[in-house]
């Protein structure tokens, strides 16, 4: 057990609490830390500088930023891979450890990676392990081995996410005081405001600036205290899109993640500035960390960074960084003021910095250099929002471009000031965002309907004027004399973009790609501009000239369960289903619909209906009420037949097709009344008619006074098939079922098992004499229920949709779907007798026209195997004997009532032959032959059994 | 957001978008070519185009919305009256 040798004296702003201890490992070993430490910082505490090995040439690495973008420090913490111990909080009992550190932290045998270096320069893998190709296998298990990220455990519990939504007037992406101060203006403003911070608590760099600590806590606690402020730390705004619709990943301390959606009027743009390392030889060396490592590590967390550094500075965040280390004990080497025109060359040591050598010749002993030359814009949210970022030579930065009217820019991203003028003028920007959002808020409170809306929207509509903030300059500084790493997380070197651009690749997208650099877990935070900026260099550009790659979501990397959420699928179900589930009924999806595929014995229940009688749910059913004048007229359109001849009582079989004549819908549609419909569409089609026939009423321009209401769950469907369902109807119901009286194709309306209005077709798909009954929906279970009681001894039986397919395929009646495809034009599908090309004008008519004139490609034919038992699998192809394709199989089933294999296909018009035999090729490779019938119904051709 | 004409302002989820108007040949006199163009060409500019949409999730009523493909601007929501449409 090792303790804090390295912990500071109370500090300050320290965030961790003395009065507790936690206990965790790290690889192992036992360490101790205090609430509120990451797990870095509690590790620094104890003295361990080499936190990772690095990703091509397994470098030993050390703190580099100390937060959540720092590349160094992804470690294991038990199940979890890719934990950033820089922002991951000590707990009681934490398993970490170190990844991709084969065979340990201290000693890597990998790193022999680097002897090699030259030959795992950019685009290694383009280039190197191609011959032989016989020796794959083997490169792969070897780079295998390579591969950066932690460990997966297949074992993992679930976790569930939940996604939420959380629609703000204001959302401000960034809490640190500019963010803080825009939250407040806007809330003071009057508007909700919802404020997001990546890290444990708002603040952003206030939090490790003691000059800022009174100005810290009232910002904060106004912040806290405020009604209309809702804080998210942990959080971060992962994407913006169109209309600031918003997604945020809010994390809890174990590291699982949450998906908040938000639709912000306006969003204000807080994200500060990133400190971006500087490029020289051995930049990534344990003990070589950015200024703002040092800040956190002493100001939070009271850990000396180490003992004796020289600091590398540009600006005054490095003055700053000096006090920090002398605060801290440390004693300063020498400072390098670029300003000045010192640079660092070079960084000695084996395992950490050793020396420090000054460009110019001076090697200055130290164990830690400290780097602060430079700052980087985090823009993405802008470009996200269509802004084209600007480079600034002047203060070295990327700036926004001009801005969308719901997007605003306060802090570091704005410009530069002290922090008066900054938290002045996130103030007006907030108080700007909070009009912006009231104003939006009237327009959309507007409904167009109402009369007075001009006056609602005269208000006055005055912009809070926002101060100039000014630009500092700052000096350019990417890369001193020497070459050194560029992207941390992918071993890339500004070398390596050198030569990227040498070969060929001179753009900064083209040479991202080619060599990795910024597409590691930071997403080029740390890394773009520098890469640019090497990019540039070997071009003998401009930063501002060559560009940046484009900014995508995620902003940062989430979990793709916090993206996925709870599995929410909604079912739809008949009222008779509790009956179904009971009764045994094997489930069928069907799209959403929950439907009874068979009751244990579908070749029972087929035999019952042609037999007895069966029952069969058939609510799904696409069912739309129409009424109007205007109705017949529709009908005409819809349908390829004809329509106007339907007299009050009468039904009719319709096929519906698409403008390119492809077979759409189908299905029976009765007349009610002089001006009332009803039309029955197919289960699966039901939504798409529906929004068919009204696409035709809004917009065909015809001005018919038609309407329609979709009634498919309004109505519980039930289908009466078989001999006995005459006697068993009538046992229910005072309607005259006489043959002459209620003949096959009409419909009633009539008081069924005590229930009014009960619409009665005679109908019949599954070829038997059958009487379907469209039930107000309330009522279904109780006439199924009187149907089962009234005829137990007529051997009523209920059946289901594995059934209902068998005896429609008897009787060769298609399903759309199942025997048509998405070119089944028509003419294809057996329908001349129905297609009345004579008509004014239907849907679809001139491809239907053209098809008849050429005549169809392909024919629907029934098939019977020669061999009676032999069933070939749907979709099975039909070949010729060269193995050409002529057709397939779309429908195959045993018969119980023929006691033979009966099957539908589609077959090119030549080989559709009756009597003819064709090739049925089998998924398994044999080929059944099958003979052409002469027509689609297997059983009962004539068509009696229904029309009894 | 998208603004349904009879609804307001919505969450652009709700609408279903169906593509560029195009008037609808007439069938009696139209072509082959002139008919398969009315099904499958589009026009596909960069720039302000007239779509129909559908507020599927809302009043289900269609109607057409005026927007600059370029940045996703719409101009103006336009709702249909009973003399126009694609069949006119």
């Amino acid at each position: 057990m090792t303790g804090g040798d390295w912990r500071l004296p109370p500090q300050p702003g320290e965030v961790i609490d003395r009065s507790r201890t936690v206990r965790f490992t790290f690889n192992g070993t036992a360490y101790v830390g205090h609430p509120g430490d990451t797990i870095a910082s509690a590790l620094a505490a104890c003295g361990v500088r080499v936190f990772s090995r690095s990703f091509k040439y397994h470098r030993p690495r050390g703190i580099l930023t100390a937060g959540w973008l720092d590349p160094n420090l992804m470690v294991q913490v038990g199940d979890d891979p890719n934990v950033r111990a820089g922002h991951r909080l000590v707990a009681d009992g934490l398993d970490v450890r170190s990844q991709d550190t084969w065979p340990s932290l201290a000693f890597d045998v990998k790193a022999a990676n680097q002897l090699v270096g030259r030959y795992l320069s950019a685009g290694f893998y383009y280039k190197t392990f191609i011959r032989p190709a016989r020796l794959w296998p083997a490169y792969e298990a070897v780079l295998k081995r390579f591969v950066h990220g932690g460990q997966i455990d297949i074992d993992t519990p679930h976790r569930q996410h939940d996604k939420t939504y959380h629609h703000a007037d204001v959302v401000v992406a960034g809490g640190g005081p500019a963010g803080m101060a825009a939250a407040l203006a806007a809330a003071e403003g009057g508007t909700g405001v919802v404020l997001v911070d990546e890290d444990h608590d708002l603040g952003g760099h206030w939090r490790w600036d003691p000059e800022q600590a009174s100005a810290l806590l009232e910002l904060r606690d106004a912040v806290r205290a405020h009604p209309r402020i809702s804080a998210y730390t942990d959080s971060v705004v992962i994407g913006r899109y169109d209309g600031n619709w918003l997604g945020i990943v809010v994390r809890s301390p174990d590291g699982a993640e949450r998906l908040v959606k938000s639709r912000a009027k306006v969003l204000v743009v807080t994200p500060g500035l990133i400190e971006r390392p500087l490029v020289f030889a051995g930049n990534d060396r344990p003990g070589v960390m950015l200024g703002t490592a040092v800040r956190r590590l002493v100001n939070l967390y009271a850990v000396k960074p180490g003992t004796r550094a020289v600091v590398q500075t540009a600006n005054a965040h490095g003055d700053a960084v000096v006090e920090d280390l002398r605060r801290a004990g440390v004693e300063i080497a020498d400072v390098l003021d670029a300003r000045q025109g010192r640079l660092v060359s070079a960084v000695h040591g084996r395992r950490g910095v050793e020396s420090v050598e000054v460009a110019g010749g001076d090697r200055i002993e130290a164990d830690l250099l400290v780097v602060s030359t430079g700052w980087t814009a985090p823009t993405s949210l802008l470009n996200m929002a269509g802004n084209r970022p600007v480079y600034d030579p002047e203060a070295a930065r990327f700036f926004p471009g001009p801005l969308p009217q719901d997007v605003l820019v306060a802090g570091g991203l704005a410009g530069d000031g002290d922090a008066k003028q900054l938290t002045e003028h996130a103030a007006a920007v907030g108080a700007e965002a909070a009009r912006r959002a009231a104003s939006t808020a009237r327009r959309m409170a507007a409904v167009p309907t109402r009369p007075d809306d001009a006056a609602a929207l005269a208000v006055d509509e005055v912009e809070v004027p926002i101060p100039d903030l000014a630009r500092h300059a700052h000096p350019e500084l990417y890369r001193t004399t020497t070459h050194g790493f560029l992207d941390f997380s992918e071993d890339v070197s500004s070398k390596d973009l050198h030569q990227a651009v040498q070969e060929g690749y001179d753009s900064a997208e083209l040479a991202k790609r080619y060599s990795t650099a910024t597409m590691g877990p930071l997403q080029g935070k740390l890394e773009t501009v520098n890469a640019v900026a090497a990019v540039a260099e070997a071009l003998g550009s401009t930063i501002a000239d060559t560009g940046t790659t484009t900014w995508r979501p995620p902003y940062a990397p989430t979990t793709l369960g916090a993206l996925a959420g709870r599995s929410l699928e909604p079912v739809r179900v008949s009222p008779m289903q509790d009956w179904h589930q009971a009764h045994g009924a094997v489930p069928l999806v069907a799209g959403a619909w929950i439907r009874p595929d068979h009751y244990g014995d579908p070749v029972a229940e087929v035999r019952n209906v042609r037999t007895n009688v069966g029952i069969i749910d058939v609510t799904p059913l696409g069912k739309l009420d129409l009424r109007g004048p205007g109705v017949p007229d529709l009908l005409e359109l819809l349908y390829v037949n004809k329509w106007r001849q339907l007299a009050i009582g009468g039904v009719r079989y319709g096929v519906m097709c698409a403008e390119d004549g492809v077979v759409f819908d189908d299905g029976v549609t009765g007349r009610l009344g002089p001006e009332h419909y009803l039309m029955s569409t197919t289960s699966g089609g039901a939504a798409a008619v529906w929004e068919w026939v009204e696409n035709w009423l809004q917009t065909g321009g015809r001005g018919w006074a038609a309407h329609c209401t979709p009634v498919t769950t309004a109505y519980a469907s039930i289908n009466v098939a078989g001999p006995h369902a005459r006697e068993l109807l009538s046992r229910l119901t005072e309607l005259d079922l006489t043959a002459e009286s209620f003949g096959y194709m009409q419909v009633r309306v009539a008081t069924v098992a005590g229930i009014d209005d009960v619409v009665v077709w005679r109908i019949g798909f599954t070829g038997e004499l059958s009487y379907e009954l469209h039930v107000p929906a309330g009522y279904g279970q109780h006439v199924w229920e009187a149907l089962l009681t009234a005829g137990a001894d007529l051997g009523v039986a209920p059946f289901g949709i594995e059934a209902q397919r068998i005896l429609r395929l008897e009787k060769g009646h298609f399903i759309v779907g199942q025997d048509t495809d998405g070119l089944t034009q028509g003419f294809s599908a057996e329908l001349d007798w129905a297609i009345k090309l004579d008509k004014a004008d239907f849907a679809g008519a001139p491809e239907l026209r053209w098809q008849h004139e050429r005549g169809p490609i392909t024919r629907l034919v029934a098939l019977q195997p020669l061999e009676e038992s032999s069933v070939p699998p749907e979709a099975s192809q039909i070949v010729t004997e060269r193995t050409e394709i002529i057709g397939r199989i779309t429908s195959s089933r045993h018969s119980p009532t023929l006691d033979r294999s009966i099957c539908l296909a589609q077959l090119l018009t030549e080989h559709a032959v009756a009597g003819s035999v064709v090739r049925v090729l089998t998924p398994d490779g044999k080929i059944v032959e099958a003979r052409v019938c002469e027509q689609l119904a297997h059983y009962d051709p004539e068509g009696g059994r229904a029309r009894a | 957001m998208l603004d349904c004409p009879f609804c307001g302002p919505r969450n652009v989820g709700e609408f279903a978008h169906l593509g560029e108007v195009v008037a609808r040949p007439d069938p009696r006199t139209a072509t082959p070519a002139q008919w398969r163009d009315y099904l499958y060409v589009r026009d596909n500019v960069a720039g302000v185009v007239r779509e129909r949409w559908l507020h599927r999730a809302g009043c289900r009523k269609f109607f057409d919305a005026v927007r600059d493909t370029t940045d996703n601007t719409v101009h103006e929501t336009v709702a249909l009256t009973a003399g126009e449409g694609a069949g006119s």
